[in-house]
């Protein structure tokens, strides 16, 4: 990691590090992403190479967007942040470095071992066990380099966004500890010690809070500080962060069930994952209006600042799939979006609107000041434009696609004909998917353009900062 | 179902209205904790990095919406099975809405259904109406394995035409979709050895009337009489009761080139068609009959 920019107080080194592979894997992550997009409609894509096809891709795809892009977001926002509103450096070097080169091991290591074919085939938990301890291992010193900063503050407060930040490092150690618990039986095959319906209530416990937790509180986090410093603005309301905080953490948990509805999980987990899923609305739309609430008085500024823009969208897509999260978790509901398209368009639309969006604005705000720049000044303002408008067209067309996609598949699966034999066979149901799939093709492209413009961008920046002298790091210290 | 233990009922009790209520609680804490009503410039005194923080209230509307939730969840948790054992008022689960389903559809269809089981599969075959209905049900039910037009493909047999592996009169065609079959060609590699599998399919290539090579099938019949004959017939026009295929006509259900002919006689070959009574009935069993007879009966 490199030195020309360190700076007096904080140690901005492992920022930089986590903020430059937030973009890389943001590009290798989506890459692929619209790679096996494709493989759905044309399906004779790579389909003679093993290791490229869809069914090994797309766990890779899914954990680089999560774990090599938003995890890179979430230790590089979370590490700035904390440093920043504590007015503390990072508590250990030695911790920072390696979660930083842990974290890179990590995902190299997914790139490497789920195209080969080695997975325990549970979802967002593919990697094996030798990985999973790695894992462990870098997020234990996550949390001690997190709250040791915590526990050096120079003030008596805690920031609520790293009440957030806090809430997701330690429950998803819970959940990856709870969920791999295996039994290995060569070094790269294990099996699962729970067995059953209870397996795969462990398995969607775990899955469903890599959303609300790493995927929602992380990022709220980054939400809480991101936006009043773009703003400028104080935050809408301490009593609704209290309030929406801990209903957030202890509701989101309870939610996985809603994943296995009319499945073999007894009557009553499925109602009490249902029934959580619906008061998690309004905890949910606390942190939306939190956020869009503290621009009142400041709206005028999203007329020129793009980085603003990106940050105030990803709160609409944020309140829009946090509204239908807990419709579609709905018995009935589900019993109609269920294995459909619509809940990849759903995840799709927090994942690309909120996630995608929210750390991309993060980034560009941060970006130059850890450079010694003012923050939000990169290389190119008009570029942060043109990318954000292609996010947002990107994000529209996949998210539009997979809803009529899902509601069609949906309904055809469901008709029946007066002798009551079913309308349609699957295979019908495909087969007026292409278009749909196509269109989706189409929007993860335009999204993936936006995030090479931002690498460009990225580089141009980094370049021009290394070109200047960086002296101005050391007036930083003071609130910007 | 299995009972959960009451200590475990009333755990999951517990903790699931502790945390509904919990939030209901928090939530009327901080509501009357506020100090102001509407919008306020009051901040809460402490500033991070430049951020301050307003002390405005909870939005009303937020609030409300946040109490129904509430109240549709309790009344939710009152009414269906969600509390540990208790049952919830209704009753319901999704075993029984199932069951209450299947058995009104079986009200509204079954009728029909037992009335066509009383018309013979051959005369069934050309009611339009049952064929309609065959068609469907066979779409939905066959067509994943043998194809939409029905005629088959690698490992399953094509139904359109008249070469059948378990016979293709009416009866045998109804006990094939009732109860499956199971076929099992047994590996001859390590009995006759690889010269003895050449010999052996140079035979039964010539036998649908294919250029071989001449020494090796003469050596090929021999073998197939001690070792193939029992199943395959003298004459190789296969078995139904084995279903043992006719190796005369150049049908092939795993394909007919020398290499994969070879393989068949090394590896052997095992084929399965399910059982379909337990899934379709009997009587819907005897429409997708009269629709299978159809195809090679026009």
């Amino acid at each position: 990691m490199s030195t020309a920019f360190d700076h007096p107080t904080y140690n901005y080194s492992v920022v930089r590090a986590f903020t430059i592979m937030t973009v890389v894997w943001g590009v290798v992550g989506m890459a692929i992403g619209v790679l096996i997009a494709s493989q759905l409609v044309w399906p004779g894509l790579l389909a003679d190479i093993p290791y490229l096809h869809f069914g090994r891709l797309r766990p890779l795809h899914t954990n680089a967007v999560i774990f090599g892009f938003g995890g890179s977001a979430l230790f590089a926002t979370s590490y700035y942040v904390v440093q920043r509103t504590t007015q503390t450096r990072l508590f250990s070097e030695v911790l920072s470095g390696f979660t930083f080169w842990g974290w890179q091991i990590i995902i190299v290591a997914a790139a490497i071992t789920l195209p080969l074919g080695y997975t325990q085939t549970k979802e967002y938990a593919e990697l094996e066990w030798p990985i999973d301890i790695l894992i462990t291992l870098v997020w234990v010193a996550y949390a001690i380099n997190f709250f040791g900063t915590i526990a050096k503050r120079k003030m008596k407060h805690i920031y609520v966004a790293n009440w957030f930040y806090g809430a997701f490092i330690i429950t998803v150690a819970v959940l990856h500890i709870g969920n791999s618990a295996v039994i290995p039986v060569s070094a790269f095959k294990s099996y699962s010690v729970y067995s059953g319906a209870a397996d795969a209530m462990v398995q969607w416990w775990y899955g469903h809070n890599a959303v609300g937790f790493f995927l929602t509180a992380g990022f709220l986090g980054m939400m809480y500080y991101f936006v009043p410093k773009q703003t400028g603005r104080p935050v809408f309301s301490y009593r609704l962060s209290i309030v929406h905080f801990w209903a957030l953490i202890s509701l989101y948990i309870w939610a996985g069930p809603h994943h296995l509805h009319y499945t073999a999980l007894p009557n009553w987990t499925q109602s009490l994952g249902m029934v959580m899923s619906l008061i998690l609305l309004a905890p949910s739309w606390g942190g939306m209006i939190n956020g869009v609430m503290t621009l009142s008085g400041a709206w005028h500024k999203l007329r020129h600042d793009p980085i603003l823009r990106f940050l105030v969208v990803s709160l609409s897509f944020y309140g829009m799939s946090t509204f239908e999260g807990p419709m579609m978790s709905i018995k009935t509901v589900n019993a109609l979006s269920h294995y459909t398209d619509w809940t990849i368009g759903h995840v799709h639309a927090g994942a690309l609107g909120w996630v995608a969006m929210v750390s991309i604005g993060a980034v560009y705000h941060m970006l130059p000041a850890l450079y010694g720049m003012k923050p939000g000044q990169m290389y190119s303002t008009r570029l942060i434009n043109t990318h954000f408008w292609l996010a947002t067209i990107g994000t529209v067309l996949y998210i539009a696609s997979m809803w009529v996609n899902g509601i069609m598949q949906g309904l055809m699966w469901r008709a029946f004909n007066d002798d009551g034999s079913l309308t349609y066979t699957f295979v019908e149901a495909v087969d007026a998917s292409y278009p749909g799939w196509f269109v989706r093709v189409l929007g993860g492209a335009v999204f993936l353009l936006g995030m090479l413009l931002m690498s460009y961008n990225t580089y141009m920046t980094v370049r021009q900062a290394s070109k200047s002298e960086p002296n101005s790091l050391k007036t930083d210290a003071q609130p910007a | 179902m299995n009972e959960l233990t009451s200590f475990w009922s009333g755990w999951i009790i517990v903790i699931s209205l502790g945390s509904i209520i919990g939030c209901y609680v928090l939530l009327s804490v901080v509501r009357k904790g506020q100090k102001f009503n509407g919008d306020t410039q009051q901040t809460m005194g402490h500033e991070f990095d430049g951020i301050e923080e307003y002390d405005n209230p909870l939005p009303k509307w937020w609030y409300w919406m946040f109490v129904l939730t509430v109240i549709f969840a309790l009344g939710y948790l009152a009414l269906y099975p969600g509390l540990g054992n208790f049952k919830g008022l209704l009753g319901w689960t999704q075993e029984s809405a199932y069951n209450e389903e299947v058995a009104a559809a079986e009200a509204e269809f079954g009728p029909m259904f037992a009335q066509f089981s009383q018309t013979p599969i051959e005369a069934l075959a050309k009611n339009d109406q049952a064929m309609r209905i065959g068609q469907r049900l066979f779409a939905n039910n066959c067509s994943q394995c043998h194809g939409s037009a029905a005629t088959g493909g690698y490992g399953f047999p094509n139904l359109t035409d008249k070469d059948w592996l378990y016979g293709g009169d009416a009866a045998s065609i109804k006990q094939t979709i009732l109860n499956g079959r199971m076929g099992a060609m047994p590996a001859w590699g390590p009995i006759l050895g690889e010269s003895g599998v050449h010999q052996v399919s140079q035979y039964v290539m010539s036998l649908s009337g294919r250029e071989t090579d001449a020494a090796a099938a003469k050596k090929g019949q021999a073998l197939y009489s001690t070792n193939c004959q029992a199943c395959h017939g003298e004459q190789a026009q296969g078995n139904h009761l084995f279903g043992a295929p006719n190796l005369t006509d150049n049908i092939w259900l795993y394909g007919g080139g020398e290499q994969q002919i070879k393989q068949t006689i090394r590896n052997g070959r095992s084929g399965r068609m399910p059982a379909w009574e337990a899934i379709l009935g009997q009587d819907k069993s005897h429409v997708v009959a009269g629709y299978v007879y159809s195809l090679s009966n026009q």
